[in-house]
């Protein structure tokens, strides 16, 4: 069964956003991607200072089997990459919500809109699998 | 003994199978208009005796000058073992295997070739070979536009005197995909790049500046200080390199870093043939290319690694595979899966053949014979040695009529005198790039002055006219 915390919202392509105090928000992969992809060996993160749009891919983790994109869920300004996974790729594996977070964006106030909630996104994993 | 395994039968069968009436009708969703119709020049079907007859007729033509023509293809001696080796069946086939880790020997003396070129070049890493020398300028002009992460602009600069071929099929290749080349011309006296022809983009977004080294003209760059530009502003440096030339020259590895302490060119690339591959008609040669491990990622082509099996012995793999396109699809940083494994081959074994103090040696040589070969042609009444700059083994001369005529008449004599420039170089009316290997003797050398003194103690017929 997927880890899929409550307090943190989430994307059809698998990203996680935590809103943090100071009105950035925190992105990475759910457990899921994680599982899915298989032991990261590579995580490109994202350059300081580059806006991006939702939807946007802004950052690549790469496994023995795979590289994927990870998408922006939100508009606004990198302000900065997780330089611990960059060194450690593992860590998206072991800790994918906290240690193994891949950005944060400013996004100007306005905030995380037609995210998933976790029993949405808990309800789409369900379905895919089905 | 049918070589083309299936009968007309078997092909009527095939077709009628999938409910087809032509093997003709399988290409309609093809535009007519794009169907190959008979090729000119290429006659009805010939038996194996017509057919060799036909080719040695035909090779019989070039006859066997003697060759003063360099430019980017360069006429060397290939110590026997060389192809007796790469065609071994072993070795014998231009593809990496489709089951790689099952063909050990091969990954491993493509493992031998990446370390071999990453020391000559002294990078990090190297790629398992692209197709040639131009490709390779074209592949990391885009390479450099992915690793360049601080420049958005898609620019680069590419001096003159970086060879026009590679220019012009660079621009066929990144022009549709949003990347500028835009040139910089070269000093009329020395020949080279002028680090101050470069102040008008200093402070500008310029993703990469390429440098070839030696230039087309022959000349040496001031390699330190052009890198040294590239880098005082987050510009990617590529080295264009002559690999032979890197047994006498710095490696591109160490040009700069006097001003920055950021020493080394970002991505170097070039054309293999130099070693052990022979001049045939323009190829098939391999281009290479070597990167900082820090830009591995953003590389093209396969790269073979060294690892351990489950069972800790030593073994060899491909690796970084998650990048190709096999994986990544759309988004590969490399859409090259054919090498030129082969010609690799060939120049793998020459150069463990040469050892560094061989290479050495020929590059000397080359250099010696080179010298020889401007000095005993300058000492001819109105021949001038164009450039003041320093060179390795090629040099531009030039006289007082056309370059083609005088080609053309020391054709007849059984010499290719060298290249025409002004096909690429319209201010360079007069002058011939011309190239001495170690293949090239003393009476080589002299045949040609002599060859060259005769025929301009003729009045030239412009000065005739006159």
């Amino acid at each position: 069964m997927s880890d899929i915390p409550n307090d943190l919202r989430y994307t059809r392509t698998h990203e996680w956003l935590r809103s943090l105090p100071n009105g950035q928000v925190e992105i990475g992969i759910t457990h899921h991607a994680q599982g899915a992809l298989g032991d990261l060996v590579f995580v490109d993160v994202p350059q300081t200072g580059r806006t991006v749009s939702a939807g946007e891919a802004c950052a690549v983790v790469e496994s023995v089997k795979a590289a994927s994109d990870i998408y922006s869920p939100v508009d606004g300004v990198i302000v900065a990459g997780n330089e611990a996974v960059a060194g450690a790729p593992e860590l998206v594996n072991t800790d994918p919500y906290t240690a193994g977070w891949l950005m944060r964006i400013d996004t100007k106030g306005t905030g995380a809109a037609g995210m998933l909630s976790a029993a949405e996104y808990e309800k789409m994993l369900a379905d895919e699998t089905h | 003994m049918p070589f083309i395994p299936h009968t007309p039968q078997d092909i009527a069968d095939m077709l009628q199978v999938i409910g087809v009436r032509s093997v003709s009708e399988l290409f309609e969703e093809i535009p007519a208009e794009l169907h190959a119709g008979p090729l000119t020049g290429v006659p009805a079907a010939l038996s194996e005796i017509e057919i060799s007859r036909l080719m040695s007729d035909r090779a019989a033509i070039d006859g066997r000058p003697l060759n003063f023509i360099g430019a980017g293809a360069y006429e060397h001696h290939i110590p026997a073992p060389v192809w007796a080796i790469a065609t071994r069946g072993e070795f014998y086939s231009a593809y990496t295997p489709y089951q790689a880790e099952a063909s050990q020997g091969t990954l491993q003396l493509i493992y031998e070739y990446q370390s071999m070129l990453s020391e000559l070049t002294g990078m990090e890493v190297s790629n398992a070979s692209l197709y040639d020398g131009a490709s390779a300028l074209a592949e990391a002009c885009l390479m450099a536009v992915r690793a360049n992460r601080t420049s958005q602009s898609r620019r680069i600069l590419v001096p003159r005197t970086v060879n026009p071929v590679y220019l012009h099929v660079a621009r066929s290749i990144v022009g549709n995909q949003g990347v500028t080349l835009e040139t910089i011309d070269y000093d009329r006296a020395s020949g080279r790049t002028l680090t101050e022809s470069l102040q008008p983009f200093t402070g500008q977004d310029v993703t990469a500046l390429v440098v070839q080294q030696p230039n087309f003209l022959g000349v040496l760059e001031e390699v330190d200080e052009l890198t040294d530009w590239a880098h005082a502003q987050k510009t990617l440096l590529i080295g264009v390199v002559n690999p032979l030339s890197l047994a006498v020259l710095k490696p591109p590895g160490l040009w700069g870093g006097l001003a920055s302490g950021n020493q080394g060119a970002d991505i170097v690339c070039g054309e293999g043939q130099p070693l052990g591959v022979p001049l045939a008609s323009g190829g098939p040669y391999f281009g290479f290319m070597t990167t900082r491990m820090q830009y591995v990622r953003q590389m093209p082509g396969r790269i073979v690694g060294r690892t351990l099996d489950a069972e800790g012995r030593p073994g060899f793999t491909l690796t970084l595979q998650a990048r190709e396109q096999h994986i990544r699809r759309g988004k590969a940083t490399s859409n090259i899966c054919t090498n030129q494994g082969l010609t690799v081959t060939a120049a793998t074994i020459y150069m463990a053949l040469m050892g560094a103090a061989g290479l050495e040696r020929v590059a000397t040589v080359c250099m010696q014979r080179s010298a020889q070969l401007v000095k005993s042609l300058t000492a001819i009444r109105g021949v001038k040695s164009t450039f003041t700059g320093p060179r390795f083994h090629e040099a531009v001369i030039s006289f007082d009529r056309p370059a083609a005529t005088v080609l053309d008449e020391l054709a007849v004599r059984g010499i290719l005198g060298g290249l025409d420039l002004s096909q690429h170089y319209p201010e360079l009316k007069s002058a011939l790039l011309v190239c001495a290997t170690e293949t090239k003797n003393d009476a080589d050398i002299a045949r040609y002055a002599q060859a060259l003194a005769a025929i301009l103690s003729a009045p030239s017929a412009k000065a005739g006219a006159a």
